[in-house]
């Protein structure tokens, strides 16, 4: 019967389909005549572009180690932690904290509060959200309540103004790639430039991705986890303790959220409603991808962030401010087609 | 005739013992500010808030109990139909009334594209959804100066018909938000029993089997979606009365989840909950200062007065852990258990024969 339901629904679905794919390739087709119409060197728009895309690239990368976090956590134990943009934030302001007193360096700093609100986090599920598994409307209300709680917390304890964390000096400066360059000019010419640190962010994002795609494919860790994402009553009834792997996953998802804390405070602002901003990232992430995939979290971050470093550049000037109209346009686009997300099953 | 009410009342004690408490409590609120036993600020400030509060919060309501849909979007709802309103007033000199029902009617329309895209997702996919859209608009109030900006906007007065100038003269604003109210209830209750409403909840307990006898399911929802934001833009309107403003802080996070744990808090199950919990959110809002500042100092920092939204927080997620039925969920509980016992004992008393053959043993 699901079957010939979906046949109904296909002959709609496509037109949706041809539709989106319309409006996605309009607005690459604007990017790229934008930034290849005026030819190649560099008077072109490619130095620009070239400059927007590595900084859309750096941010989907720490789009992606909190969006991964999340939908580790949603995958596993269908729970949706509202509180991932709190640990995001108590992250940041732990490697701020970290460095202000200058106990330790910067990737001690960064180490030391993932680890750290990953112990949060555990210690959220282990009070909180053990006891009432699979209500995941309560565990989301749960989360939500604790979220509204650790903002208010961390405006007592961490004030109300915007911080920044300083990067190592061995990473600081700009990176020069030695082409588009410009000569003469009273500066007597440059070449494209990019931070260095926002590369290595990048670098980190893609270990992170490597790294996760490892542990959940070539691992024993990995092969109990997938058992539980699949049936976790027969998993668990052929020995897998699934209340250990839950635990550790919840403790890995906080501490990718905090890794992303930790890693934004040197190149965008800590500040108070910043969780709830990440938070929004992070679901539009795995909306897009599908809540529970990876990949999809993957392919969500690079288009959210591409989309969040393009439409300023492109939009044309005076509607630039509207640039967040195009990620509820992204939504709709996606979801028009994939209601669950490009990778994700309904229940 | 006393006789036949007395009947009456002891064979369904818990529903009479409700239906004399919300009496009470309606005669109370009509009477309240002419009676003078409710000074000016506390009917302002607690009085008018939980009103408008709990229109917004008997949206989320609405939705979570007849369509099963916990819609995070309706303080974004809300947001679009006060910004609007304002705009058009503040920006472009539009009278009050047009500007209002523009108001309302942008925020239906919108409501109604919002439901469609987010009809066809369920459960806490649903949930998540409308907390993006929702940011989104906030972010969108917050960056596009065109329509707010980070100041927001002011209002010189409301509607002559809500008394104008809310903030000086509450009483008029009191009397319209509690008929706004009244009629909202009512209309949900009636909604409930028409045939849109049956099908309706049809369509939360088994949308399979609903749309293989030929209800639209997706149409079904996003109607009741469109119906849900005319109500949230209700208490948008109301909301900018009350403050003479609007700025994207009235329609953040923080008021989103305010305005969720406000329905949880009263009970998503009862409508009649949203503006319990609105009342003890306006309470807790008002008085959590004066309160907190009777803590020792060693809690101040972390639960002091400047700390509400904690106190809110801490209320929402007690109430969350312990009873998720909210307030309205224990009340009714508390009263059924006590229908059970008065019925029981007045059973076990007519069970007790004069030759004591039951003596001993306690039916049921």
């Amino acid at each position: 019967m699901r079957a010939a339901v979906a046949r109904l629904g296909l002959r709609r679905r496509i037109g949706t389909g041809v539709l989106s794919l319309a409006v996605l390739l309009l607005g690459l087709g604007w990017v790229a005549y934008k930034a290849f119409g005026d030819g190649f060197g560099v008077e072109g728009g490619v130095p620009d572009w070239m400059r927007v895309t590595l900084a859309g690239l750096t941010l989907a990368g720490l789009y992606f180690v909190i969006a991964s976090g999340f939908t580790l956590i949603f995958g596993l134990m269908r729970i949706v932690n509202m509180a991932h943009g709190s640990l995001y934030l108590l992250g940041a302001y732990l490697a701020f904290e970290f460095q202000k007193h200058h106990v330790i360096g910067w990737l001690p700093a960064v180490i030391v509060s993932s680890i750290g609100v990953g112990l949060v986090g555990l210690a959220m599920y282990q009070v909180f959200l053990r006891w009432n598994e699979g209500q995941e409307l309560r565990q989301a209300l749960i989360t939500i309540a604790i979220s509204f709680i650790f903002a208010d917390q961390m405006l007592a304890y961490f004030g109300g103004a915007q911080h920044y964390v300083e990067p190592p000096s061995a990473i600081n400066g700009n990176v020069d790639f030695g082409i588009f360059c410009t000569s003469g000019g009273i500066f007597g010419g440059t070449c494209l430039t990019f931070p260095w640190f926002r590369l290595v962010v990048l670098a980190i994002a893609i270990g992170v991705a490597l790294a996760l795609a490892l542990l959940i494919r070539r691992t024993k860790f990995g092969i109990m986890v997938r058992a539980g994402v699949d049936d976790r009553a027969i998993a668990s009834a052929s020995g897998v303790n699934v209340g250990v792997i839950n635990a550790t996953s919840f403790f890995l998802g906080s501490a990718l959220a905090g890794l992303g804390g930790s890693l934004a405070g040197a190149f965008l602002v800590i500040a108070p409603g910043e969780d709830a901003d990440f938070l929004l990232k992070a679901l539009v992430v795995v909306i897009i991808g599908g809540m529970g995939s990876l990949g999809g979290a993957a392919i969500g971050a690079l288009a959210l962030g591409l989309l969040e470093t393009w439409a300023p550049q492109y939009l044309p000037g005076s509607q630039s401010n509207y640039s967040i109209l195009l990620t509820f346009v992204l939504l709709v686009v996606v979801l028009a087609v994939r209601p669950f997300g490009l990778f994700g099953r309904p229940e | 005739m006393i006789a036949r009410l007395r009947r009456r009342v002891e064979a369904e004690p818990a529903k009479w013992i409700n239906r004399t408490v919300a009496l009470g409590i309606v005669v109370f609120l009509v009477l309240a500010p002419t009676l003078n036993a409710v000074s000016d600020f506390n009917l302002s400030q607690v009085g008018i808030r939980a009103l408008w509060t709990g229109i917004a919060a008997a949206s989320v309501v609405f939705l979570a109990s007849y369509a099963g849909m916990v819609s995070l979007a309706q303080v974004a709802i809300y947001g679009i139909a006060g910004f609007t309103y304002a705009d058009l007033v503040v920006k472009l000199g539009v009278s009050q009334w047009p500007a209002i029902l523009a108001g309302i009617a942008t925020a239906v329309l919108l409501g109604f594209g919002i439901g469609f895209l987010a009809s066809r997702t369920t459960g806490i996919y649903f949930l998540v959804l409308t907390l993006a859209i929702g940011v989104i608009t906030f972010l969108f109030y917050l960056q596009v100066e065109q329509f707010s900006g980070q100041t927001g906007l002011h209002l010189d007065r409301a509607p002559a018909l809500v008394g104008g100038d809310t903030i000086t003269h509450p009483r008029r604003l009191y009397y319209a938000a509690l008929l706004v109210s009244a009629l909202v209830y009512l209309a949900i209750r009636y909604l409930g029993r028409t045939p849109f409403g049956l099908a309706l909840q049809g369509v939360r307990d088994e949308p399979v089997r609903m749309g293989s006898l030929g209800f639209g399911v997706v149409l079904l929802r996003t109607v009741a979606f469109g119906v849900g934001a005319l109500i949230a833009s209700l208490a948008g309107i109301l909301s900018v009365f009350f403050n003479l403003q609007i700025s994207p802080s009235s329609i953040d996070v923080n008021q989103t989840i305010i305005v969720l744990s406000v329905a949880v808090v009263g009970g998503l199950a009862h409508l009649e909950g949203a503006w319990i919990g609105a009342l003890l959110y306006a309470v807790l809002a008002e008085y959590t200062q004066p309160w907190a500042a009777h803590l020792p100092g060693f809690l101040q920092k972390s639960l002091g007065s400047e700390r509400y939204p904690t106190w809110l927080g801490l209320v929402f997620l007690v109430v969350v852990i312990a009873s998720p039925g909210g307030l309205m969920g224990l009340w009714h509980g508390g009263t059924a258990r006590l229908e059970r016992r008065l019925l029981r004992r007045r059973a076990y008393e007519g069970a007790v024969t004069p030759t004591g053959s039951l003596s001993g043993r306690r039916p049921g």
